[in-house]
């Protein structure tokens, strides 16, 4: 499995991205520039990660401008080919803008750019410590679309405590019931707040990261 | 009575505007190459209970002055809708 | 329009100045030439009054590579060939007139300075200091310098990995912002801010130019009243989107080996770049400002020169080689125009619609060229008759059952207490390489990615003791920072250091910078770390008098093995717990004495240059050796504070048996002296230390051990270590509410 990352003038965590599939997972990775266009590269089984940043400055909204950039037709439409995409921070904005995953990221309920390490969970992974970084980090949907994302089991990952209890005090940004990350439908497509490529590193005292990435079946 | 203002909160004219410069690129990539310049704003409603439009202007003023406005890079504009 | 003394004085030149300028060119300057001056010889871009003593520092040796002021930042051996940048600067009188842009574009600006040479930025920290919290004046200015720093660091992809916060009245009108940046780059890479080559061409990048900040050269050098406040209307707006493209496309064309020199523009803009690169090389400049990218119509020449707007490099390329990097920038949608070329004669010549508007020879407007260089008067300040009259035993101490209301106090002092609501906005683990966020040392620990090493970096002043003693209060803050390295297991390398100081023609205010800068360079020697650059703002004042002096460091270190880090925190339960150093019946100075006594005047806590340094090389080498598992030095609130620090990482507690010896109870817990660490251990490796102390000759005392949870003081409980956390790091949210 080969993994694209694409840059956008404004990307910041393009390298830490690469960094931590290279080194960390071992995996092939591409650096991809957002005015070119070409996937030709990748299969249906590779992953292109929309990786953190402040993409175009996030001015107008996070992700707005982003989503129009010509690396973005391209994969807006490997991703529904079935293409395997996944979104961190500013990447799981643009996935939201560019309507490949339902909701929107609103400012944070503080009001406040946020960074620290958090712990978010699912049945299968149980809690993991992974930090966040965005002043726009507050998933929002309509009742109706959270219930047909819980309906079909895309919430991948809620804000908890260490020991994976789930409740609105662990909630670090406001987010409708604490969805730090989501999937499409299909099941290809993947955006999240926090930052997996952070805690890939022993250096770093935190390798749960590793773990987003084989809950995600990316490694 | 009550009074609809509207404030319109713009960058002064000189000053740099990151926001308007990033936006007219981004619509530039769009292929809409015809647009000049943009800047970009607030717009704040406020509901004022005064006795005249005068004093509701007053108020206005003064709110835009003291805090919805930072007059070192930013300028306001007032209107009555009622 | 006729040029006289008057106009000189309206652009804050002396009449003496304005004579030498009359000299230096043999005729009356017009009026652009004369904006070029009151840019250039500006304190701020001449240093004018202050260099005769900046000259005094150490600035070689150690492992140094550019010597101190001949680049934009200094460069530093990291070994294998890799060389770290860094420097520090203020942006404090911005920041008191919009907090928000203030400090990001104190923080655009220096990030440019470092990736000018070619390196690539890794940390960031910053100093920050203001009024007294509670005040809503304080409040809005603390909340707009953090949201500005977070918004331009955040935004721009540099974490934030250390700083400090301090509250002092003396800071309210005129809060102080110091940023710091830290980068990395292949030595032998380093691109010199220096023009060569006649006929090369010179190349604007970035950002058009428009009426930003325009005399804010001469602006940063004189005092801020309420009405200077009102008549000048030009902030900078920072575009830190703008600057992380420069920043990328400057590090992908300096790869393409077409660049003979470059520099940011700063500070008095185009003519500063164009002076302070044209005297380096010895060279001129033909500038044609008619093709400088402007963002406002009908800007005159001498905005031009002197526009402050952010987000603009000046380089000089090779002939023949212009397309290389014009391809760069356009592939970064950067725009980039050529604007003039390198000349053979010294001159910098500045052309608008086919006139010559400008014609100055380079040299005469730079420091260590034409620019004055003043030697002031300095006198003993009065206070220092209040300092003197200090005695303690006018003090009265605390009585050993009200020693932990006294830490419950101390722990929530906004000096003391957590800095979360600061430091969480801003992305402190942008790059995955803050090893500190997960394993907290005295200084952060920034891994130099592409190398086997890690940089320890840290900035460090308590102004209180510098106000009570300039000359020790400034080996202090030497110390302190050269401290937290060790103790975080690196070698400290260099300083940059951050001048801020009142008003330098006040007598008493310029004792305070001489004492201080002297005490610095002694204490620097000592250590072997020398002063690779840095920053003089004057004219930090209040209507009430000058802030307490504060010459912030920023220190560098290198770990050349990642396994000698040393974190700071208490690693189990059962470990022993050892003061390193000796306690002093001292509380001078100490918070407890300042902001519990409210005793203002006292002199600087105890502190001895050689003892300080035997304990750093003592504590040094016993993390080499591998005989403690944690290391936190003794600083603000003293050895209770520490011992509480120590365990709220791992939610630790600690039990304490102690006798005093004579030390008063208060000196003993709070005291503020020096040279003071306490490191936990097994009690196996206890038994080894304490010989080897011995035998250095290190005061040793072994204070108590580490438990689960729970703290107890000579068997009085004081309750769970996570009560005390929850004290610590909420008291600054609550005093924002």
């Amino acid at each position: 499995m080969k993994f694209g990352v694409v840059v956008f003038p404004g990307s910041n965590c393009d390298r830490d991205m690469q960094d931590a599939l290279q080194n960390d997972l071992n995996k092939e990775v591409i650096m991809l520039w957002h005015k070119d266009k070409d996937l030709s590269m990748f299969s249906t089984e590779d992953c292109i990660v929309l990786p953190g940043g402040f993409s175009y400055g996030d001015y107008l909204r996070c992700g707005a401008i982003a989503r129009f950039s010509p690396m973005m037709q391209s994969v807006i439409d490997f991703a529904k080919m079935g293409g395997k995409v996944l979104g961190v921070c500013n990447g799981f904005q643009i996935l939201c803008e560019s309507h490949l995953l339902p909701g929107v990221l609103l400012q944070n309920a503080n009001q406040q750019f946020i960074c620290k390490n958090v712990y978010i969970s699912n049945n299968a992974t149980g809690a993991l410590k992974i930090p966040i970084a965005h002043g726009e980090g507050r998933y929002f949907a309509n009742d109706a679309v959270l219930d047909e994302l819980e309906k079909n089991n895309q919430v991948i990952f809620r804000y908890s405590d260490a020991a994976g209890l789930i409740d609105t005090q662990f909630n670090p940004n406001g987010a409708v019931r604490n969805i730090a990350g989501i999937r499409n439908k299909e099941g290809n497509v993947f955006g999240m707040m926090p930052h997996p490529e952070r805690a890939t590193s022993a250096l770093l005292n935190n390798l749960d990261g590793k773990k987003v990435f084989e809950f995600l079946g990316l490694n | 009575m009550t009074y609809n203002v509207q404030i319109k909160v713009m960058p002064l004219k000189d000053l740099l505007d990151p926001q308007g410069k990033a936006v007219l690129g981004g619509l530039k990539n769009l292929g809409i190459t015809s647009v000049e310049d943009v800047r970009v704003g607030k717009h704040i409603t406020l509901q004022i209970e005064a006795a005249s439009e005068a004093a509701a202007r007053s108020v206005a003023e003064e709110a835009s002055k003291k805090l919805l406005s930072n007059p070192v890079m930013e300028f306001f504009e007032i209107e009555f809708v009622n | 329009m006729d040029i006289t003394v008057k106009t000189a004085e309206e652009l804050r030149l002396t009449a003496e100045e304005f004579e030498l300028i009359q000299q230096k060119l043999g005729r009356t300057p017009n009026f652009t030439e004369l904006c070029a001056f009151s840019g250039m010889w500006s304190e701020h871009c001449s240093y004018k009054n202050s260099i005769k003593w900046l000259k005094t520092l150490p600035r070689s040796g150690g492992r140094m590579l550019v010597a101190a002021g001949e680049e934009n930042a200094g460069l530093m051996d990291m070994g294998n060939g890799w060389g770290v940048v860094f420097k520090i600067e203020s942006h404090n009188h911005p920041s008191a007139i919009e907090p928000f842009q203030g400090a990001a574009t104190g923080v655009g600006g220096i990030q440019r300075d470092i990736f000018t040479m070619g390196a690539r930025p890794i940390a960031s920290l910053n100093s920050l200091r203001f009024g007294n919290i509670t005040d809503k004046k304080t409040q809005r200015l603390l909340s707009g310098v953090v949201k500005g720093i977070g918004h331009y660091g955040n935004c721009f992809g540099v974490p934030t990995v250390g700083g400090e916060v301090y509250f002092e009245e003396c800071y309210h009108t005129n809060p102080l912002v110091n940023a710091m940046s830290v980068g990395i780059m292949q030595a032998n890479k380093m691109v010199s801010a220096t023009a060569k080559g006649t006929g090369n061409p010179v190349i604007y990048v970035g950002s058009a130019t428009g009426k930003d900040g325009i005399g804010g050269a001469s602006f940063a050098s004189a005092n801020i009243t309420e009405e200077s406040a009102e008549e000048l209307p030009a902030v900078q707006v920072g575009d830190p989107f703008q600057e992380k493209k420069l920043l990328e496309a400057c590090l992908e064309v300096i790869e393409t080996g077409a660049v003979v020199g470059m520099q940011d523009m700063g500070a008095a803009g185009i003519i500063c770049s164009t002076a302070e690169m044209s005297a380096k090389g010895e060279v001129g400049m033909r500038i044609d400002l008619d093709k400088v990218p402007m963002r406002q119509k009908n800007m005159k020449a001498w905005e031009l020169l002197l526009s402050e707007s952010q987000e603009r490099m000046l380089m000089v390329v090779e002939k023949g080689r212009e397309q290389e990097v014009i391809d760069v920038f356009e592939k970064w949608d950067l725009s980039c125009s050529t604007i003039g070329e390198v000349t053979d004669d010294g001159l910098l010549k500045f052309y608008m619609h086919g006139e010559l508007e400008a014609e100055i020879p380079a040299y005469e407007l730079v420091l260590g060229g034409g620019a004055p260089q003043y030697t002031r008067e300095y006198k003993e300040p009065a206070y220092f008759e209040k300092i003197n009259a200090f005695d303690i035993n006018n003090v009265t101490d605390i009585n050993a059952a009200d020693i932990k209301a006294t830490a419950e106090q101390l722990i929530q002092i906004p000096n003391i207490a957590s800095k979360r609501w600061v430091y969480t906005q801003y992305d402190s683990m942008v790059g995955a390489a803050n090893a500190s966020t997960n394993a907290p040392s005295d200084a952060a620990i920034v891994l130099a990615k592409g190398t086997d090493k890690a940089l320890a970096v840290t900035v460090d002043c308590n102004s209180k003791y510098v106000f009570a003693n300039p000359y020790v209060g400034g080996m202090i803050a030497v110390a302190e920072a050269a401290r937290n390295i060790v103790c975080s297991g690196g070698e400290p390398l260099g300083v940059t250091n951050c001048l801020n100081f009142g008003n330098p023609y006040n007598p008493e205010v310029y004792y305070q910078f001489v004492k201080a800068v002297t005490g610095m360079g002694d204490a620097c020697k000592k250590f072997n770390t020398p002063v690779t650059g840095g920053n003089v703002s004057f004219y930090n004042q209040n209507p009430e008098g000058p802030v307490y002096p504060t010459p912030t460091i920023g220190m560098v270190g290198v770990i050349d093995e990642f396994e000698n880090r040393m974190t700071l925190d208490y690693k189990q339960a059962g470990d022993v717990i050892i003061l390193l150093g000796k306690q002093q019946n001292d509380i001078a100075s100490s918070e407890y004495l300042h902001k519990l006594k409210g005793v203002e005047y006292s002199p600087v806590p105890h502190f001895d240059l050689d003892k300080e340094f035997a304990l750093q090389q003592f504590v040094a080498n016993i993390i080499k050796e591998k005989l403690i598992n944690s290391a936190h030095d003794l600083s603000e609130g003293g050895l209770l504070i520490a011992l509480l620090e120590k365990g709220f990482n791992r939610d630790l507690g600690f039990e304490i048996n102690a006798t005093t010896d004579g030390i008063r109870n208060d000196a003993y817990w709070f005291g503020e002296a020096q040279s003071r660490v306490v490191v936990s251990c097994s009690k196996q490796q206890a038994e080894v230390l304490q010989q080897k102390a011995k035998a250095a000759g290190i005061a040793f005392t072994q204070l108590g051990t580490v438990t689960t949870d729970a703290i107890t003081i000579n068997n009085e409980s004081w309750g769970s270590i996570t009560v005390w956390k929850e004290k610590y790091d909420t008291a600054i949210e609550k005093l924002l509410k």
